[in-house]
Formats: structure tokens, C-alpha cells, sequence
């Protein structure tokens, strides 16, 4: 089982009156509630939490990208997995993912992904979004309609690119590029790759054709999770795939641990309404582009988890958010409990753990984050023995990696003889 | 008006005809048309219309290959090329009225006359547009009509989002009609329509309705200024959908225009 530690990054300095006032957290939200003096020390702990999390044992730590968005401060998560290859050592940087269809040309990504892969020798897993419909049409302009076919071609190319040893012409209808020669070029060639889908058979068929673990990233829960899940586990059946390996396929979960189920109530509580509260009160009418989703996606019932009738999630309660999946909390043995139903039911190898939620302060987090790695994680390392081996969707370092030099006194000091040397 | 299922290049194409006179092509807004449109009944009495949908629109199938304004004015003088029309009037709606402009645009010397009824296809800094693409059903019926309550009952006829078969219903149709829409409407309707506009050679008249909140009446004077034969007609007591609010007064002024 392979865990990630995940942050979306929120801002955590909403308004409690932000549902009232405001009428989305996303695209057109208030850029005055943003202050970047503050934003300073909110990215330093949510680095040190990501950088924590490494130090405590966990597979992968998380990084994604949105846009205009309060609950997610990364627009450029290859900035923040930049950061993370420095001072981590052991985990997985997991990069889920870039939206390739916004980048142009998409050839950025390839170098990008490389780069992060290179300096992190091999540590690295990387994913390809489309990109909700809120970043990728409403914020970025991409056309409902196109944005994926944009989006197959974009993936062309950068597979292209990490792939051919010479240059070569690229004649996309969306991307012309006479000399593509991608360089640096990825250790891992290409790297293990996840791709959040929301319920479409054609991602369903698109991972399975490639190779990619299917990522189903919400924040509804395992229980409501099941139907989309076993699409996957039922299209892999219907085509006949022998391969039903548990690491080809990922969920991310809230999950907050307690020393008891109460403690993880008094602590995360606040938190937790915080999330469902402000921060996921997004405008309905940017909730699905008209074209973003195809029929048959929108035929098979697969709405946007931001669609008007999924209900009020900011009037549930506590008991509601747990009963119903949408969080699991607890203590140790509650958590592992459910965790084990979750993965077992949703069939997944891959574990994003959704750590740090809402406004939570720095020492709760660590808190949570340690009683999880030290409680919880080794009991259910080895859930799926029968697949201990399946390597394929998750990185292979490189057994001697370089490590950060210490910058102290004696390299000033060299520096200094060298400078009088040429005296 | 008759439906009427044609072939062209790229999709079969679907149109309601009828009516006689003159030929008219007449090309519907972004929201879509239906036989029963009284404004088209009420063209079919002067004129021999033309109705063409958009790939998506009404039971047409969508067309993958239609990605583009050049691709969305080839299509539709593809049609005409296939009714075999020769120099039509051409009148078009909101988004109709995009692509009439730049079917004339790029084939000014097959065009009779021009009637542009409140079109889209250009921007002004000072004046933008809603975002149609992120507005909710309530939000319409303000922007769209000058009497917003009778607009409000016509719009709402019949529909109940909270019967979740019906939002399915009610989603496919708009992912199948603003999706195609889309390709030249969104993010912001320009696709660079101003620059072309000096080519129309076509008679042209502009039909707006005073109190457009969608396309506010300042978009009248910028294309009145940019197409060299054009005269405006302003409509009271209409918004954005003056063919339905005020019908006979956009027919006559399509039909002076087309003498």
C-alpha cells in the first residue's frame, strides 16, 4: 500500500461570514482576502508539514494544481515539488498533476516533470489532469468543447518527447513545433503516471490502454465513491484485462487521527467545518462548463462533485461527515478500521491522504500526520501481499542519490582561499 | 416549418423550412430554435426561410470536426451551397448574427442583404458582456428579456431541475447546444470579427433592442461604425430577445431591408 501525504494548500484566513459575503472560493473569489505577507509563513509550515511527513516514513508527499482558488495555493505545483526535492529524502514527490492542456506548449510539462525527476533522482510520480472545469475553462479560457482533445494531444506530445532520441517535427492541431527535442530527459523514462477521472469511461479506457493508475481525487467520501470505482473494476472486466492489480488505481480520503475518537473530534472539528464550509463554496454556475464533461459522462450520471445538487455539505454535521464517509476520524484503531474497508471496498493501492484540511495550525497537523504514520500506516502496509511487486505505478530511485551540501563556515572558507589564491 | 435533414462535408445537417418569398437564411442565437418559434412563422410570411441548426442543436448530432469560427461560416455556407441558394438574404440572431457577419464578411459578393439582429462578435473593454457560460438558469430571464417576468414564465415552462431525469436531460442539451456554442462564444465572444467587418459589401441593417442587458445597444454603434452599408433600427420595450418580444416590428425592418 502506498501512502501520500497530500496538502491542497488552503488559505486559511477565510472570514467566518465567507459563505454569506462571498459567492465563490473559487474563480472570481476576493483577491483582497489574500495577503501575501501572511501567505510568506503559510507556504514556510506547509513545506515543513510536506518535509515532516517525509521524515515520518510516508510513501509519496502530494502536491497539486489549481487556480483562483482559496482552498488551493498552488497554481504551479512543479514550484513546490522544486522546493521538496531539497531538504526530503525518502518519499515519492508526487506531482497529481498538471493540467497539460493549459500549458503551451506542452512541452513544458516534459521538461518540467524531467527536471523534478532528475533532481530528485527518480523520486518522482507524476499525473495528468484534465483540470476541473474551474481552472481550466473559466480560469485558464481553455473551449469547454476542445479541452480534450487538447488535452490527447498535449499527452502525445510530452510521451513523444520523453521518448525519441532525436528531434522531431510535431504537427498537432493545437501545437506546431518544427524541433522537439526534449532535454533534459526523465530518469524514469517515463515516469509512473496517475490520472484523476471523475466517472468517464474514456479515462477509464485511457488508463487502461497506457498503463496509468486511475486516481479518483473528491472529497465525498469512500462510501459515495464506491459506484465510480467499481466502474473502473467493471470496465477492466468487460475488457477482458487479466490485470486487476490494486496500484492501478488511487482515492484520496480526509483523514484526520486522535489519540481518541473524542480528541480527534475536539481537535479537528473546527477544521473540518472549515473545509466543508468556506471552503468548498464554490458558484454553481462554474461548477461544469457547458462541453467540459462529454454525454456519456454526463449520461452515466457522473456530476461535478461541485454541481448544485450534490446537497449543502456545509450543513452537515460532524456525525453526518463521518457516517457518511465524506471523513474518517477517529482513533487509531477507528481509522485503520475504516481505512481497511475503504481500500479493500474501492480496491486501491494507492492512498492520498488528505492531512492537513482547512485552516488546521501547524502542531494539530503534525500531530495527526505522526499518530497516522506511527498507528495506522504500518498495519495496513501490507494489505495487498499478492501484489507486494507491482512497481509500476510508483518510482524507482536511484540507489545513490546526491544530497544537499551543507552551505557553513568551511565552504566559505575554501571559497575565500580560492578567492585569495588568484591574488 | 418543416425539418429537413441535409448532407454536408462534415455532418447532416438539420433545418426547418418554410414559408415563401424571397430566400431568407436565418441563423439562431446561442439558446437554439424549434419549429414552433412564432418569430420564424412570422419571417415564413414574407420570406422562403432557411433554418439551419448548429451541429448539436435540436436532434442533430454533434460534430467533432467544427471546431472554430472558419469552420462554423463554412458549414453554414456549405448548407447554402447544398439548398443551392444563390445570394440569400441572411439574418441571424445574437450568435446567428456572429455568423451571418462573417459569412458576408468572407464571401461579400454572395450575399443580397444582411440583417445582423443584436449579434455577438465583438468586445469593448468598457462594456463587457456576461459571462453567458457561467450564468444560472434564474439569471437569464434579467438579461435576456425587457418584461422579465413573462420572459421568467416562458423560460421556466416546464422545467423542474429538482427531478433528477430531468437535470440529466436538461445537462445533455446543454452540454450538446453551449458546447458547440462555445467553440466561438467562449471565453469572450471575439473571434476577430472587427477586423473583417470592412469587407461586407451586403446592405446591412442592425436590429437591436433598447434595453439589452445581454449585449448592451453601445455593441450597435461599434458595428455600425465598422460595416461600410449599415443602418440601425432600434427597438423599445425589447432586451436581448427583440424577436420574441417585439416580432413584427424585426420582421418589418427585414423586410424594408430586403425591399
Amino acid at each position: 500500500m502506498k501512502f501520500t501525504w497530500f496538502n491542497l494548500m488552503p488559505w486559511p484566513y477565510l472570514p467566518e461570514d465567507f459563505r454569506e459575503k462571498n459567492r465563490s472560493v473559487w474563480v472570481d473569489i476576493d483577491s483582497k482576502l489574500y495577503d501575501p505577507v501572511r501567505g510568506h509563513d503559510v507556504y514556510n509550515d506547509y513545506l515543513d508539514l510536506l518535509e515532516y511527513a517525509d521524515q515520518l516514513g510516508y510513501d509519496g508527499v502530494g502536491v497539486n494544481e489549481h487556480h483562483q482558488n482559496g482552498y488551493g495555493m498552488m497554481p504551479s505545483p512543479n514550484i513546490m515539488a522544486a522546493a521538496l526535492t531539497r531538504r526530503t529524502k525518502n518519499a515519492a514527490i508526487v506531482v497529481l498533476g498538471n493540467s497539460i492542456a493549459l500549458y503551451n506548449p506542452p512541452i513544458r510539462v516534459a521538461e518540467e516533470f524531467a527536471m523534478l525527476d532528475v533532481m530528485a533522482g527518480g523520486r518522482f510520480v507524476g499525473g495528468f489532469p484534465v483540470g476541473t472545469s474551474m481552472d481550466t475553462n473559466y480560469c485558464y479560457g481553455q473551449i469547454p468543447a476542445l479541452t480534450r482533445e487538447k488535452y490527447q494531444e498535449a499527452h502525445d506530445l510530452i510521451m513523444k518527447a520523453w521518448k525519441e532520441d532525436e528531434p522531431f517535427a510535431f504537427n498537432g492541431r493545437y501545437n506546431k513545433l518544427r524541433w522537439v527535442n526534449c532535454w533534459p530527459k526523465p530518469i524514469q523514462n517515463p515516469p509512473p503516471l496517475h490520472i484523476p477521472g471523475g466517472g468517464s469511461v474514456e479515462t477509464y479506457d485511457f488508463c487502461l490502454d497506457n498503463v496509468y493508475s486511475y486516481s479518483y481525487l473528491s472529497f465525498t467520501g469512500y462510501i459515495r465513491a464506491k459506484a465510480l470505482m467499481q466502474g473502473y473494476w467493471d470496465r477492466l472486466t468487460e475488457r477482458n484485462e487479466p490485470d486487476e492489480s490494486p496500484y492501478r488505481a488511487g482515492f484520496a480520503q480526509t483523514i484526520v487521527v486522535g489519540e481518541t475518537d473524542k480528541e480527534a473530534e475536539d481537535l479537528f472539528k473546527e477544521h473540518i467545518s472549515y473545509f466543508y464550509n468556506r471552503c468548498l463554496h464554490v458558484h454553481a454556475g462554474f461548477a461544469d462548463a457547458p462541453g467540459y464533461r462529454t454525454i456519456n459522462t454526463i449520461k452515466s450520471g457522473a456530476l461535478s462533485q461541485y454541481a448544485p445538487n450534490m446537497g449543502d455539505l456545509s450543513k452537515m454535521s460532524w456525525g453526518q461527515l463521518l457516517d457518511e464517509g465524506y471523513v474518517i476520524a477517529g482513533s487509531p484503531d477507528t481509522v485503520r478500521e475504516k481505512l481497511e474497508f475503504l481500500i479493500k471496498s474501492l480496491r486501491v493501492g494507492n492512498l492520498f491522504c488528505l492531512m492537513h484540511v482547512g485552516d488546521m495550525p501547524k502542531d494539530k497537523c503534525m500531530h495527526t500526520t505522526r499518530l497516522f504514520a506511527e498507528k495506522v500506516m504500518p498495519q495496513l502496509r501490507n494489505i495487498w501481499p499478492d501484489y507486494a511487486d507491482d512497481n509500476r505505478f510508483w518510482c524507482s530511485p536511484l540507489d545513490q542519490r546526491a544530497t544537499p551540501a551543507p552551505v557553513d563556515a568551511a565552504l566559505g572558507a575554501r571559497s575565500e582561499a580560492l578567492a585569495g589564491g588568484d591574488d | 416549418m418543416e425539418l429537413r435533414k441535409i448532407r454536408t462535408r462534415h455532418t447532416e445537417a438539420h433545418l426547418f423550412e418554410g414559408g415563401s418569398g424571397p430566400d431568407l437564411l436565418f441563423l439562431h442565437g446561442a439558446g437554439g430554435i424549434t419549429a414552433e418559434d412564432p418569430f420564424l412563422t412570422a419571417l415564413a410570411a414574407k420570406f422562403h426561410v432557411y433554418a439551419p441548426l448548429l451541429p448539436g442543436y435540436g436532434e442533430s448530432d454533434e460534430c467533432g470536426e467544427i471546431r472554430d469560427m472558419l469552420d462554423v461560416t463554412l458549414f453554414e455556407w456549405d448548407i447554402a451551397e447544398a439548398l443551392g441558394l444563390s445570394k440569400p438574404v441572411i439574418a441571424g440572431h445574437s450568435m446567428g448574427g456572429m455568423i451571418a457577419a462573417e459569412m458576408a464578411a468572407i464571401a461579400p459578393n454572395d450575399v443580397d442583404k444582411l440583417a445582423l439582429i443584436c449579434p455577438a462578435g465583438l468586445w469593448l473593454d468598457a462594456h463587457p458582456i456576461p459571462d453567458l457560460f457561467a450564468l444560472l438558469p434564474y439569471e437569464l430571464p434579467p438579461l435576456l428579456f425587457h418584461d422579465v417576468e413573462a420572459g421568467t414564465k416562458l423560460m421556466t415552462a416546464g422545467l423542474d431541475l429538482g427531478d433528477p431525469e430531468f437535470l440529466k436531460a436538461y445537462l445533455v442539451q446543454n452540454a450538446r447546444q453551449l458546447g458547440m456554442a462555445g467553440k466561438i462564444l467562449f471565453p469572450i465572444p471575439d473571434r476577430g470579427l472587427s477586423d473583417r467587418l470592412y469587407r461586407i459589401k451586403a446592405p446591412t441593417t442592425l436590429i437591436w433592442g433598447d434595453s439589452d442587458k445581454l449585449i448592451p445597444p453601445v455593441y450597435a454603434q461599434e458595428f455600425k461604425k465598422l460595416i461600410p452599408d449599415c443602418s440601425l433600427v432600434s427597438i423599445p420595450e425589447a432586451s436581448h430577445m427583440v424577436p420574441i418580444e417585439q416580432t413584427d416590428q424585426v420582421v418589418a425592418a427585414i423586410a424594408k431591408l430586403a425591399g
